[in-house]
């Protein structure tokens, strides 16, 4: 049976979560503990945050929202934004997170993918990948879609991949927060092109969106932001689609009273 | 839980913080512990566990917390290894080279089969929520798993599983792509799970709570 994780995704700036798009005006959408645990209550399989101003350190930071988090939300979180140093994966797996996510930091300096997966292993090393389209490719992007780094994104992939992650967050700018669905050409390139799993996102905005996906490639999850936090779909839709593509879904079970 | 502690090994494992609060979360009062002494003596231990099993081996030994372990296993008490915690129960780790485990079971941890011929390719690390089914021989009589007929929903993220010499150890099992891997393991009050009960919302926690009551 597939199996096919359905992620909410939760960008986070200075506490908030916010949401955007195209990754630019960012709206602030609430308290992101708050929003988490009534993701992962409806039957979200995992959580990802991210911190779009990269701020580790100080007041109001990712830290804080992990922590927070942590001690009320019990499935897995990924967790990235301004992470630059080993130092600051092991500050993150310390206060709650599972997996670390790195993008501008891999992008200038790929050995930390390597350090990142002899260190905290392969299953804690992700790479979120941003990606726009230019012409028949993918052009990897940082910074929230700001800065060209040069690479392509299918050749990127392969590279991470052989350098020890175990995981790839696919985001594409050119449909994120648009809510008019995934580009498919892009997470096929990419899942054909590695055998590690592939979370797909940026652009879902209706549960057919999802079929599409299931139906079209062979993502290993979906990451869904915007079309949840605005209401626009619910987790028990998706859980519907899973179901009725096939897919294997967790029964929710609550825990001892 | 009175006159009970249960405590989690402290060995620098990343995961700690998430084990302690789905305790919490269900009403024990665990701590976070390096005393040899509170370890061997404990009614129940956790060992968590993330990363490489040498590596992991490696933490257990230079701080000497292998022999509290297998001194609290030897007095048969109620032991979970979560993860690599589970895997290094083994006597060998075959990540990056050879590692000895601590031998508590007999057989190997090895790479999960992503080639097997006749099978689609699988994707590694397996990670994700699967169903898990009592392995052949075990009715999950007396342990953690559901005690009423019901398929449990845990979170799996690994790309090594235990392979016990013995079948009779091997107490839960997934299925992935048309392979049986290995998904809990049992030996007396030995417990492990390569699962994360901490990350599995409430069927974790209730299998943590059945852990507690065993």
């Amino acid at each position: 049976m597939r199996n096919l994780r359905v992620i909410a995704r939760l960008d986070v700036k200075m506490g908030k979560l916010i949401k955007g798009v195209q990754m630019e005006g960012w709206r602030k959408v609430g308290d992101p503990a708050e929003f988490a645990e009534r993701y992962a209550e409806a039957g979200c399989d995992e959580l990802i945050f991210m911190d779009v101003v990269a701020s580790l350190y100080g007041r109001n930071t990712l830290v804080d929202t992990l922590k927070e988090t942590a001690s009320r939300v019990f499935v897995p979180m990924t967790v990235g934004g301004g992470v630059r140093q080993l130092g600051d994966a092991e500050t993150l797996l310390k206060c709650g997170a599972d997996k670390v996510a790195i993008n501008t930091a891999a992008t200038q300096n790929p050995d930390l993918v390597n350090a990142m997966s002899e260190t905290f292993g392969a299953q804690a090393t992700v790479i979120s990948i941003e990606a726009v389209r230019q012409g028949s490719d993918w052009h990897v992007m940082t910074d929230n879609g700001r800065n060209k780094t040069g690479l392509s994104a299918v050749a990127w992939a392969k590279e991470v991949e052989d350098r020890g992650a175990g995981e790839i967050v696919l985001t594409a700018i050119h449909t994120e927060g648009m809510g008019k669905g995934l580009d498919l050409d892009l997470v096929r390139a990419v899942s054909d092109a590695v055998r590690i799993p592939v979370i797909a996102g940026g652009g879902l905005g209706d549960p057919d969106h999802l079929s599409a996906l299931i139906r079209g490639t062979q993502a290993s999850g979906v990451s869904v932001a915007q079309a949840l936090h605005w209401g626009r779909v619910s987790m028990e839709d998706l859980r519907d689609v899973l179901r009725a593509e096939g897919c294997s879904v967790r029964d929710l079970v609550e825990g001892p009273a | 839980m009175t006159g009970q502690t249960c405590v989690v090994v402290d060995y620098g494992s990343g995961n700690v913080y998430s084990v302690l609060h789905a305790l919490k979360r269900i009403g024990v009062d665990a701590y976070l512990t390096s005393s040899h002494t509170a370890i061997a003596g404990a009614s129940r231990v956790i060992l968590p566990g993330v990363g490489a099993f040498g590596d992991v081996m490696t933490k257990l030994r230079e701080t000497g917390l292998d022999e509290a372990v297998v001194r609290h296993i030897e007095a048969e008490r109620p032991f979970l290894g979560i993860c690599v915690g589970m895997q290094v129960l083994m006597e060998t780790g075959k990540e990056f080279g050879d590692h000895a485990g601590l031998g508590v079971v007999p057989g190997t941890v090895e790479r999960v089969p992503e080639a097997v011929p006749g099978l689609p390719p699988m994707r590694v690390p397996i990670i994700g929520w699967h169903p898990v089914q009592p392995s052949e021989g075990s009715d999950w009589a007396d342990t953690p798993f559901p005690q009423e007929a019901r398929t449990p929903f845990y979170y799996f993220v690994h790309s090594y599983s235990v392979r016990p010499a013995d079948p009779g150890h091997l107490c839960g099992e997934i299925a992935v792509e048309g392979r049986a891997i290995a998904a809990a393991l049992r030996k007396d009050n030995v417990f492990g799970v390569q699962f994360h009960p901490e990350r599995s919302a409430g069927e974790g926690q209730r299998f943590l709570q059945r852990f507690m009551a065993f």
